[in-house]
């Protein structure tokens, strides 16, 4: 582990000049993340730029209603927030579904938009791995791969993004407010992470040295019905094997608004807008909910050991689909 | 540990005790009633306040802190250790590797030469995560910085690393003290051709890893000519014989002690690197050196079980009567030593059959060494036997219990000898009569609970229960109090705590009069904690010493200052002993619910009913049970190493990748026991710390295909094989109201 500087900022402008002082240095959030790869030697930072005592730590509603989150707030905090469970349910629990209760005190709201993947072989400075050493290689498409993506990969890289609370913020439109030294400005979350393409080690679109001050949910009254489930290898602790977060909007049998975003499937969360549209005006029957599984999954291409993230998440979809219908038929 | 306080006044009930100050008398080998009864842990205070001292955290003037370096390559030479630039760095103070270490010994080792011992000896490369160099600096930071800009440059060879049941390195290892011979009883193939109901499947089992609490760590130094060292170990003494072997020292001039453990599972049963990288250091040094391994570096140097293919084939009349049992196991060591896994022991002494045949090949790779761990063995041999039971109980129409019951055995089925006492189907009845197992449809896929298929399953356990020579001293003090010496080692079970009842009952004292200290190889030879065989030899050797010490106190008017001390050892008793078939029994049960649309398998239940002979501290007992049995259902459900083809190293070498069961997989975990009378070992103690989790993976296993009607044979069962081998249910698994 490498000897690294460490300064506190105190207001916005003042943080994105100081992480400008050093071609090496990183915003520091709860350090959950960073912290652990500084450990193994993943990542070597020279100086640290602590964000936590900025004042964006709030959850506030806009005059539109749109719900406007900061970006130190933690996972915990996010979590508890009556406006968050009450409009947008799916992501208080897509939320608590992710690392433990002292990990979420600590976890920021922009250090798990930009948490690293859990590819094993990324996090072992001993292997070859594209995304930590551009070029070298990725032993994972012919290694040990079982979870890892089954859409949008590509040769160059095949690991997953592993948030649980990004999944829930891309299926509400979720658009992330950055701030660099020309001023503030806004990034979709759906334009937010990169393709993979040939540069996996370049995931997100963020001009270098830009400092993430928070993410405005738009008002959707669809999300207050809306629900995450997590399916993993044991019952609490664990990064996804694939997971869901859904909202649904049933009138007569007819669906009216629907949101489907998926976890643990791709490079990036995945909004499944092919089988929103698939579903929209249709009939909220398991046939239907299936076919419109089918219809985003068809693009799936798995690998040897992870074929069973496709059946997974159909059955995920139509299980989930089913229970919003039902409990809208209450 | 805490000192017991003496207490203020001489207890009536104590002869011994009350005695002490004024007049002797004998007999002090007359119960006080302190086994048997729950107590808790006398250093528990310590620990939960973090006063406990482990060896990586007492403190020491002018400590220096070793880092070790690890191979990346599977199988090779080191080429060249670049150490000029990395003496450089601040702090270093020396980098050791293969062309500077002290020598050591060859040929030395606890069950018989072991050559994993023999760290930076030589340029020879046998697995990924193998000591190539120890970096030792003033702080820390500085060693683990200078460490890891250490460049070592190897030659790398073509290694074969993947564990497979057909490969075709696979030989029939030599019989030794640690090797079961393969055994062939009647003719199996007829047996088999002659059953109305056969059974022949393959079950596998993955590599899988102590992952103790507390990593291995250890501090070195040179104090009056004598070389201390504090580690972390199952059993002081023989760390310190093996480290004087292997430093060429007078065994009387090493120290070993291990106060405080925090965990082990058989992880810390033989001298491991850290503590030879210590002492390496502090003798090139001539300062205290301290050397604690990483998580990552525990996955490859301090053992793991290793993965195994069982074939059993059972063949029954329709009655369920067993004609044969046929178990071959296969399983893998490195190149480097020989450590088999015994998988055959539960078949052997499990159920009668006309028949019985056990074979166990081994093939070596370029892997870390395999080693002991929590009822090595048992456990996966358990799993394949127990679930090929559940296979015939299904096939022949019968209760899977009722099935094991008319196996059972009149002597060991193997060796023909008495069983020393043999409680099963007490725990069989306990067991059924507590978990509600009579009211069981047998039916599989019969019962549901929203999106959760509900099952039931069960399977016996079984661990050997041995004993082995120790020796303990006994001071009575002219306070009254006595002072137990034993080399014992409490590794977070309660060991200290329950030798203070056992010498306390021996003695005929409170509790509170006398103190145990244990841990300290300078109080002789006693066996480790391991092989359930701890506290059972201990007792013995304890209970001998203060018959001595009683004797001793008989003849005396006044205890002197400096107090009178007795000393037993039991090598002789132990020897002296007709062999018999001494094994602790339990049965285990299990309820599972399986999402089959998503692959979740949760357990609800489970409970645990065991005859372990006599039971010392219930309270410290019940956690050992019911900590095998969560290690069980880790077992079943979640452990599983996974070996990396391309660069022979582990691809989830930590607990983020690695997953053992957390609190939330674990739900109401029941342990119980039945009189179990054995007074083969006198004090009638048989050991519990293995047998909780022999077993736990068949009944869930059986469990899973009540729930769903569909075999795992392959553990872990994780979620993507139940996800694709079970028959989805509609609705994607929908909770239907
Ligand atoms: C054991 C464990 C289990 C976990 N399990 C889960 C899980 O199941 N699901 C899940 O979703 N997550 C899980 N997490 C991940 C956890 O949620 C993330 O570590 C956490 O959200 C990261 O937040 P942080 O504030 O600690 O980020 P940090 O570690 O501080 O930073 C992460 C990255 O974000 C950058 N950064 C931080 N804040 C800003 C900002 N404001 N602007 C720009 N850049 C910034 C940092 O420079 C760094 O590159 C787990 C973590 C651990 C350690
Ligand atoms: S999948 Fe991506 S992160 Fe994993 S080894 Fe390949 S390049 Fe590296």
């Amino acid at each position: 582990m490498r000897e690294f500087g460490y300064k506190r900022a105190t207001d916005v402008p003042e943080a994105v000049a100081l992480l400008a002082t050093d071609p090496e240095a990183r915003f520091l959030g709860g350090g959950t993340n960073l912290v652990d790869l500084m450990k193994t030697g993943v990542e070597s930072p020279a100086l640290l730029v602590d964000v936590r005592g900025l004042p964006l730590d709030r959850i506030e509603v806009a005059d539109d209603g749109a719900l406007k989150i900061g970006a130190t707030v933690t996972n915990s905090d996010l979590a508890a927030d009556p406006e968050v469970r009450r409009r947008y349910p799916a992501l208080t629990e897509a939320v608590l579904a992710g690392a433990s209760g002292q990990l979420r005190n600590m976890a920021t709201v922009g250090g798990n938009l930009l948490q690293r993947t859990r590819c094993g072989y990324f996090g072992d400075t001993a292997q070859p791995c594209n995304k930590r050493v551009p070029g070298s290689g990725c032993p994972a498409l012919a290694g040990e791969h079982h979870n890892h993506a089954i859409l949008d990969w590509s040769e160059h890289c095949v690991a997953t993004h592993p948030s649980d609370m990004g999944v829930a913020l891309a299926a509400f439109d979720a658009v992330v407010s950055i701030h660099t030294a020309d001023g503030p400005a806004e990034l979709p979350l759906s334009e937010f992470y990169l393709p993979v393409g040939d540069t996996p080690h370049r995931e997100n679109a963020l001009p270098p040295g830009a400092l993430i001050t928070g993410v405005t949910l738009p008002a959707a009254p669809v999300a207050a019905r809306s629900r995450y489930r997590k399916v993993r290898e044991r019952a609490s602790f664990a990064f996804a094997n694939g997971s869901i977060a859904a909202a649904l909007d049933v009138e007569d049998g007819t669906v009216r608004d629907v949101r489907l975003a998926f976890g643990a499937v791709a490079s990036r969360p995945w909004r499944a807008r092919k089988a929103e549209r698939a579903l929209t005006g249709g009939p909220a029957t398991a046939e239907a909910f299936a076919a419109a599984a089918d219809a985003e999954l068809a693009a799936a291409e798995p690998l040897a050991h992870n074929g069973y993230k496709v059946p997974l998440i159909r059955n995920l979809v139509v299980a989930m689909l089913t229970e919003l219908t039902q409990e809208a038929a209450r | 540990m805490t000192a017991p306080t003496a207490p203020s006044v001489s207890a009536p009930s104590t002869a011994v005790a009350a005695a002490g100050t004024t007049t002797a008398s004998p007999a002090p080998t007359r119960t006080s009633g302190a086994v048997g009864t729950p107590h808790t842990r006398l250093e528990g205070r310590l620990k939960v306040t973090g006063a406990a001292r482990y060896a990586g955290e007492v403190p020491f003037a002018e400590l220096a802190h070793g880092w070790l370096v690890t191979s990346t390559v599977a199988r090779g030479r080191i080429r060249s250790i670049e150490a000029e630039p990395v003496l450089a760095m601040p702090g270093v103070l020396t980098v050791l590797h293969h062309e500077n270490a002290p020598r050591l010994t060859p040929g030395v080792g606890m069950m018989g030469p072991d050559a994993t011992l023999q760290v930076l000896q030589d340029d020879r490369v046998p697995h990924v995560g193998w000591p190539v160099a120890l970096v030792v600096a003033e702080t820390l930071e500085q060693a683990r910085e200078a460490a890891e800009a250490l460049v070592v440059a190897y030659d790398a060879e073509p290694h074969d690393a993947v564990f497979h049941a057909g490969h075709p390195g696979m030989y029939t290892p030599e019989p030794s003290r640690y090797v079961l011979p393969d055994s062939d009883k009647g003719d199996v193939e007829a047996e088999l051709g002659a059953s109305a109901v056969v059974v022949d499947e393959e079950y596998t089992t993955p590599q899988e890893y102590h992952s103790a609490m507390e990593p291995h760590a250890a501090v070195a130094r040179w104090e009056n000519g004598r070389l201390e060292a504090i580690d972390s170990n199952q059993g002081s003494h023989a760390v310190a014989q093996d480290l004087a072997k292997l430093f060429s020292l007078d065994a009387a001039s090493v120290r070993v002690r291990s106060e405080h453990v925090g965990g082990a599972f058989g992880s810390k049963g033989t001298i491991r690197p850290h503590l030879l990288l210590a002492v390496m250091a502090t003798t090139v040094l001539d300062r205290p050196v301290r050397v604690v391994l990483t998580r990552r570096q525990m996955f490859s140097l301090v053992g793991s079980r290793p993965a195994t293919a069982q074939r059993v084939r059972l063949g029954a009349d329709s009655d369920g009567r067993l004609r044969a049992l046929d178990h071959e196991a296969r399983t893998f060591s490195s190149t480097v030593h020989e450590y088999v896994e015994q998988s055959t022991r539960h078949s052997r002494i499990m159920y009668a059959a006309d028949a019985l045949r056990t074979r166990t090949k081994v093939v070596r790779l370029d892997v870390p060494t395999p080693a002991f761990m929590r009822a090595p063995g048992w456990a996966p041999g358990s799993f394949a036997v127990e679930s090929a039971m559940d296979e015939l109980a299904e096939k022949a129409g019968m209760d899977p219990i009722a099935l094991r019951s008319r196996n059972e055995p009149e002597a060991g089925p193997v060796s023909g000898l008495p069983f020393s006492s043999r409680n099963l189907i007490a725990c069989f009845d306990e067991g059924a009569r507590r978990f509600g197992w009579t009211d069981r449809d047998p039916r599989p896929r019969a019962r549901r609970d929203g999106r959760w298929l509900l099952g039931t399953g069960m399977a016996a356990a079984a661990h050997s229960a041995g004993t082995a020579p120790s020796t303990a001293s006994i001071t009575a003090g002219a306070d009254g109090a006595f002072t137990v010496r034993i080399a014992a080692a409490d590794i977070g079970t309660g060991a200290r705590t329950a030798l203070t009842q056992i010498a306390a009952d021996a003695l005929g004292a409170p509790p509170e009069r006398v103190r145990v200290k244990i841990a300290d190889s300078d109080f002789g030879p006693a066996f480790l904690a391991g092989g359930s065989m701890g506290t059972a030899s201990w007792a013995w050797a304890i209970t001998e010493a203060a018959a001595a010490l009683g004797e001793k106190l008989a003849l005396v008017d006044q205890i002197p200052a400096e107090g009178i001390t007795a000393r037993a050892d039991t090598s002789e008793l132990v020897s002296g002993r007709q062999p018999r078939e001494s094994n602790a029994f339990g049965a285990q049960f299990a309820e599972v619910s399986v999402d089959v649309a998503s692959g979740e398998v949760r357990v609800r239940r489970m409970l645990g009913i065991f005859a372990v002979g006599r039971v010392v501290n219930p309270l410290t007992a019940r956690s050992q049970l019911v900590g095998g049995m969560t290690m069980g259902l880790s077992m079943a459900l979640h452990e599983e190493g996974i070996r990396d083809t391309a660069s022979g190293g582990l691809a989830n070498a930590d607990l983020a990748g690695y997953h053992v069961a957390a609190n939330a997989d674990v739900p109401v975990i029941e342990a119980g026991w039945v009189d179990d009378p054995d007074t083969y070992n006198p004090s009638g103690i048989k050991g519990l710390g293995e047998i909780g989790i022999v077993g736990v993976a068949a009944a869930i296993a059986n469990a899973v295909w009540h729930a769903t009607g569909v075999r795992h044979r392959d553990l872990p069962i994780r979620l993507d094989r139940v996800l694709t081998a079970g028959t989805a249910i509609e609705n994607g698994g929908a909770v239907t109201h």
